[in-house]
Formats: C-alpha cells, structure tokens, sequence
C-alpha cells in the first residue's frame, strides 16, 4: 500500500496544473513545494510582509493559480524540500522531503517531477563578487520582495530576462546604468516573428523595450562583460563587442562602466536533480536550454512511473506548462489506471503551439561557442570551492574527462550546490579541450540530498539503543 | 601486426594501477583497461579512513605495509597522519572493543586503551557517553578523492598504456596469450590480470571462471565545512562508523552501512533506511554535527568473497592469468598487495605471502 496515488513535485505552472487535473480524476495525490506558496518563479507570490502593490500580468496569474489550487482542496505542503527519491522494494517510489526542520517519508505509485529551471552564469572574471547576482535571481526579488538589487545597476546577457529585468527595476523606480546584449538587434526582430504566437506577450515586451528607450537606457547591443572590477564588492565592469560566435573582440581596449550591482544571466538550464536521482534518461538539446529529462509528450520518460512537466523537461517556457502539467497527469492517470480515457489531441496541439513562444525565447540563450571564450584562466567555475578554469584545464589535459573524473580531482561540484551552477560550465571547457559533443561528455553521477540537509532533521528523536547497527565487520 | 603485450590489466582502480606501474618499472610491457575512470570505483569513492584499528587481524601486516606506501604518496593524496579513537557507548561494546583491540595489537598495530579523559581532553567535542576508549597513533586518512588524479599522472609518465571508457566484452585464450576485444579495439597480450573490484565476477565469468563474489555498497556522507570540531580519525567498537574531518573542514561520516544496487546497474544508490542511522551514530558520537548539514552521500562497491580475505594470486584453470581483488580494507591495503602481486607475477621473492584465489571458501560471520 502507497501512501499516495500520485506525489507531484513542484507547485509551479506545470505541477500546479498536473496536482489539479490528477485531483479531479480522483487519484489520491500530493503536491510538494519548496517555496512558501505556489506559483514557481514565473508566478512567485509576493512576500506577506507586503501589503500592497500594483497588479501585473503575473501577480494575476499567480493569485488564480493559487486560488485554484485552494478550490481543488489538494493536500499541498509548502516549504517541503525533496532531498531523496528511491524505489523501494514493493516497486513503489519512495520520497524523502524536509518540512519545518523534520524529515518525513511518503511513498507513491507515480511521481511527476515538475521542478522547473535554473539561472545559468557564463562567469568571467569577478563574477564571484558580491552585487552581482542573476537575472533570474532579480526577478525573484522584484516579484517576491519589490526590491531592486543596487541603486545603478547594470543589466546583461542574453534573452528576455534580459529586458524584463531592466524594465522591472525602471518600474520599481531604480536606476538602469546600461544593458549590455549578446543579442543583436536582429536576433530580436527575427524571435518577434516567432513570438507572433502570443500577440499579448509580444506586446508586452514591445512595451518594456519602450519604457527603456524613454528612460534613455543606453543598450550595447551585441556586447558582453569581460571583467568585473571591486575589491569587496563589484565597483565597475569591462565591456567589450562580441563577434558572431559571441566571443569579445576587444580584450585590449576597455569599455569601463560603474555601477554598485550587475544582473547577469544566459539563459535558463531544467532542474533535473530530481529526475536524474530518479535514475530517468536525460539528454542534450541546445534548443531546449541544454541537458533535460528525455519525455515524450506526455512527460512520459523512460522509468515506469516517473513523468516529467514544464521546464525541467525542456524549456519551452511558462505558456506550455500548464498543458504540460495536464498531460503528464493525464499519462500518470492511464498508469494508475484512475479516470476515463480522453482524447487529448486538442490538448497536444494546445501545448505545441503555447511552445513556440518558449522556444523563440530559449533560442535567443542558445550560447554560441565563442561564448566560453570570455571566460578568463583565473576565472572563478566553482564558486562553493573556488576552482578556477585554470584548475579544471589542468586536470582536464592530464585526461580526465568524464565529469566525475574531473570533480573527484578538482573539487568542481562538491560544494553546497551540488554543482548545479557550475557543471555546465565545466562541460563547456571540457570541450573546447576534448573536443567531445555535450551528449558524449555527459552528466556527474547523481546523488542525494537533492538540497543540503541540516543534521538537526536527520538526528532528531533518535534512541541510540534502537540504531539498526549492523553485526560488526568480520575480525 | 597488433602490439602483444606482456601482461592486460582489467580495471584501473588502486590495484590495477599500482600493479602496472609496477610491472612497467621491473621492465614488462604493460596495457591496462578501466570500463570508466581511473580511480572512480571504490577506489576513489571510499572514505579514505587508513586506520588499523578496522583492520582484520590477519591482515595486520599488510595493512602496516599499507600505511607505509600511503605515508610515502603523501600530499598528493591528501595523506594526513590524525591518530584514532575507537569508542564505546555502553558495556557491550566496550567488550566487543576489548577483544578485538587486543588481538589486533597482537597483531602488530600500535593500539592502547585510553581513559574518557584523555579522549575528551584531545577531543572535547566527542560525546561524555563513553564506556571505553581505544586509540591507535599511526592513523589517520587519505583522500580517496584524488585516487584517480595520482594514479593517472603516474600512468602518464610510466610506460604503461592505459584506456579509460574501455569496457572488455570478451578474452579469447590460447596457448600464446589472450585476445582483449573491447567495443572496438582488440589487444594482445601474454599474461592477464584481473584487479576490476567490484566487476571482476564478470570479467572472471568471460573466462568461464565463476568466483563467489558478492558487492557491498558502501555509503559515505560529507558535511559541509565546519570550524574544527574532532582532529583525530573516530570509529566504533562495531567498525560501523568512520568519522573524520578533512583539511577543508567538512567532515565525511562512513562506516560501510549498506546502499542498494549491483555493479551491473550503475553505480550503487544511497539509501534512506542506512544513511539515516548512519549519520545519526556519527551525530550521536559527535553531538556538534547537528549544526551542520549533510550535502552529499553516495556509494561505492567492495567486492568480497566469503571468507572475507583478499584474491590475490594466479587462476587455477587459466594458465598465466591472474586476479587481485577483494580485499577487506582495500585501500589501505591495496598499494602494497599490487606491488606482491607484481612481484609474483616477476617470479620474485615474495615478502608476504599471497591469498590463493583458488582455495575452498568457508563463510566467515559478517
């Protein structure tokens, strides 16, 4: 006997969606979140200590989604980080989450895992310093805090983060210092046609690259930082033009410009600690913001029970998630054999076309391969160890070149992250050296806890005569 | 005309490698295969604990050996001599720990019985619920880490040629040597050595040989870093915990609590129901932990045969093929083993002698 039917994990577009539809079928299910409420970052909620604030497009989304959500009356536990997934020995899936400092253990016939995406930083020089943070990261403190991250701020990288980000600190009354775009001008013109799926979006981002203009925000298109420059904190940064493999064009002379913070980012990567722990096949697709859970379009991957909805399966963007979310219920309800049969070819086609925005999004962040170029040799990759690319071409050119080989030498990964900000980029410089495509070089074995997990929890209410300890080693 | 090697090694973990540095050293012409990474089998994903107080008692002198080659590997292998303490929380194990303490003192290892004083002086952060103390001067760690890095780099500049990603899917015998086919080369070579840890069942079975190995699946988990909080290397009148806290300041707790999976699925998984317990007898010996969190655990295969003592010598039936494997406590020991096993491939002089892999196997009590 399982605990649950079905344990979604991740309360955002696309789990939020899938826990609904699963709910109304009748499947006994349960919503894991990490955060205080649901929404996921697209639709993070506003902190309570907040009392109002102007409504945008996505704080309406979200507050439906949330009251949605209440309607349905799910068992939904927020702040519940999964730090284990098993199968245990009646085949069932076992899952481990922290919950208010205790640990708890619940078991299910089905899993969808809809843990969304996560910021990816090219870092050059200086990255490390404190001001500069993602752009991503910016976004989470103007929905959840209505906080600017400096008082002049310089914004850069690449896709629609990119201008949200700076139009978000123009609107909540911060100074952009400058934009600086691998994008070029035509880039953009060309995503707009693809975007011309979702004319209210498209719309949308005309009217923040409007707000930019009349704020006179000077935009160094097809440019890139090459160095940030602070002592204790980020001061100033180098620019530089970028040629078309987006590799900059001039290191010698510099293009200095001060700001207290930088918001950087270069495109998102799908969260698949969780999917990979589960032991499900991943692959890479640049187009899909690189290494994701293989799904079909079902979010069907190739563990039975396992499924997968919303950018952790590919980025295809928040407009896909839902129809995501409900067709990977749809798929784990025919696996539990919950509900009726129905004909989802409208629903399939729905997806399809609410991706197309995503994806002309997600190609604007295909990173060139002059983009690692940038990346200097005293470059910090590993923040939570400070290994530097330096270190890692070392140990690479001596041969190693699995991605386990290299974190065991260099300690690239071991950190607190788990090496989710910087095994990306430690593959990219394993190919400049290697040679190997991306799919070939391949991930770091998976290992738990998906998020650090504080002995408080794990040692709690414990009696030491009731430790299972084993018979003693042989003598 | 393919080059014929004296001798094909299967598997790059510590055995195999040190085995073919060896061999290259004394003059043989040397390949060796890894299925993945040099070093990244139990090798390197061990706790790295080189403490003679988990040592079985027969295998006292080699491990004494053992510590010696890690002593001489030194930095490069993070190689720290710490000390260790062996505790015991109640009556039964401080009798359990009497027993065993002596006999592996009359073994050879320099242990001694110490008050709860002396241990809490050295040690004040180690829990006051102590019945009996042990403690053994020549312990302490390596890190396994860095297994795979020094051994590549020694390999780099030996003579031996090595491949990594090079899984052998079949050995065809005859009366001039061995035919090594992996997925795409094939290599000759006269002699063969089997050192593949937790695979050489199924590197044994391509030579119709059945060896009754079976693999644990060790759990080892890391905190983050810490102020420093224990300087000595902490174990358990069970053996069942290892505890140590590295030069950076995190801390990895082992003790061999047992994972799931075979080495013919993947890698091995962590599993709740062992690691839980796990840190909780770490947490338990050292109450400071819980301020700090777990952020990785993981396993690594340790191959065994019944009777617990290493396979170390030529395979019966297969003439001049040979196995190296199995030994409890093989990475401490394992250095000095490959360099016996080198030397009895040499046909030299043998310092201690080998474990014949073709013996009857009785079960030892776990």
């Amino acid at each position: 006997m399982s605990d649950f039917d079905l344990i979604v994990i991740g309360a955002g577009a696309a789990g939020s969606r899938a826990a609904m539809e699963a709910t109304k079928a009748g499947a006994k299910i349960l919503l894991l979140d990490e955060q205080a409420e649901a929404g996921g970052q697209v639709w993070r909620a506003k902190s309570p200590s907040i009392i109002s604030a102007p409504k945008t497009p996505e704080t309406i989304a979200g507050d439906k989604l949330r009251s949605d959500l209440k309607l349905e009356n799910i068992l939904h536990i927020v702040n519940a980080r999964v730090w284990q997934i098993e199968k245990n020995n009646d085949d069932l899936w076992n899952i481990g989450y922290l919950n208010n400092g205790h640990l708890h253990n619940v078991t299910c016939k089905a899993i969808i895992a809809a843990t969304g995406a996560q910021e990816r930083v090219i870092p050059v020089t200086g990255s490390q310093l404190p001001g500069v943070i993602g752009l991503a990261a910016a976004t989470a403190l103007f929905k959840q805090h209505l906080t600017t991250p400096g008082k002049q701020t310089i914004v850069a990288g690449c896709g629609p983060l990119l201008i949200f980000t700076a139009y978000e600190i123009l609107r909540l009354g911060g100074k952009v210092c400058a934009i600086i775009s691998l994008n070029s001008k035509t880039n953009w013109a060309k995503a707009s046609i693809d975007m011309m799926t979702r004319p209210d979006l498209l719309w949308r981002g005309a009217t923040w690259f409007a707000k930019i203009t009349a704020a006179r925000i000077p935009i160094y298109w097809q440019s890139t930082v090459t160095e940030i420059i602070g002592e204790t904190h980020i001061e100033s940064v180098n620019i530089s033009a970028i040629d078309a493999n987006w590799s900059a064009t001039s290191h010698g002379q510099k293009n200095n410009i001060k700001a207290d913070s930088l918001c950087m980012g270069h495109g998102l990567n799908p969260a698949i600690e969780a999917t990979k722990l589960a032991d499900a096949t991943h692959i890479y697709s640049p187009e899909l913001g690189g290494w994701h859970v293989k799904t079909d379009d079902f979010g069907r991957t190739d563990k039975a029970g396992l499924y997968a909805a919303g950018d952790n399966a590919g980025i295809y963007g928040a407009g896909a998630a839902p129809y995501r979310g409900k067709l990977a219920a749809i798929a784990a309800l025919q696996f539990l054999n919950i509900g009726k049969t129905q004909n989802t070819d409208k629903l399939v086609a729905k997806m399809k076309s609410a991706a197309k925005f995503g994806l002309a999004t997600t190609k604007l962040t295909i990173l060139r391969k002059g983009m690692i170029e940038n990346t200097q040799q005293t470059a910090i990759i590993c923040r939570c160890e400070a290994v530097s690319r330096q270190q890692l071409e070392a140990e690479i050119s001596s041969g190693a070149h699995s991605p386990n080989a290299i974190k065991s030498g260099t300690r690239c990964g071991m950190g607190p992250c788990g090496g989710r900000y910087c095994n990306d980029v430690a593959a990219l410089i394993n190919q400049t050296i290697s040679g190997k495509t991306r799919q070939q070089i391949g991930l770091t074995t998976s290992r738990p806890p998906i998020r650090p997990l504080p002995i408080s929890a794990i040692a709690q209410n414990f009696d030491y005569d009731d430790l299972p300890i084993p018979a003693p080693a042989p003598l | 005309m393919t080059k014929n090697y004296d001798i094909a090694i299967i598997g790059g973990g510590i055995m195999g490698c040190a085995t073919a540095l060896h061999l290259a050293q004394a003059g043989m012409s040397v390949i060796l295969l890894e299925k993945d990474d040099i070093g990244q089998g139990a090798s390197g994903v061990n706790a790295g604990t080189l403490s003679l107080q988990i040592k079985r008692v027969k295998l006292m002198p080699y491990a004494l050996k053992g510590h010696h080659e890690w002593q001489k590997m030194g930095d490069k292998v993070g190689f720290v001599k710490t000390g260790g303490y062996t505790l015991a929380f109640n009556e039964r194990e401080a009798k359990l720990l009497e027993e065993r303490m002596n006999l592996k003192r009359e073994a050879g290892a320099n242990i001694e019985f110490v008050s709860p004083q002396i241990l809490h002086k050295n040690e004040p952060n180690i829990t006051k619920k102590i019945v009996a103390v042990s403690y053994c001067a020549d312990d302490g760690y390596a890190n396994s880490s860095l297994t795979g890095q020094y051994y590549r780099n020694l390999l780099n500049h030996s003579s031996v040629d090595y491949f990594e990603q090079s899984q052998i899917i079949k050995i065809d015998q005859s009366d001039k040597g061995f035919n090594v086919h992996t997925a795409n080369p094939q290599y000759k070579a006269k002699r063969l050595l089997l050192a593949g840890g937790g695979w050489m069942k199924q590197a044994a079975a391509l030579l119709d040989i059945d060896l009754p190995i079976q693999a644990r699946v060790n759990t080892v988990s890391v905190t983050e870093r810490s102020p420093k909080l224990i300087s000595n290397v902490i174990g358990h009148a069970t053996g069942l915990l290892t505890m140590k806290q590295k030069a950076n300041g995190s801390i990895l707790i082992g003790g061999g609590w047992q994972g799931t999976g075979t080495p013919n699925d993947g890698r091995g998984k962590v599993h709740s129901q062992t690691v839980i317990p796990n840190i909780q007898l770490g947490q338990y010996a050292l109450p400071a932990l819980s301020a700090l969190r777990i952020i990785r655990s993981w396993t690594g295969f340790e191959a065994n045969v019944p009777d617990f003592y290493p396979l170390a010598g030529a395979l019966g039936n297969v003439p001049n093929a040979y196995i190296l494997g199995c030994v409890r406590g093989g990475f401490t020991i394992g250095p000095y083993i490959s360099k016996l096993m080198g030397d009895f491939i040499l046909g030299n002089e043998l310092e201690l002698p080998l474990f014949d892999p073709n013996r009857q196997f009785t079960q030892t009590g776990k």
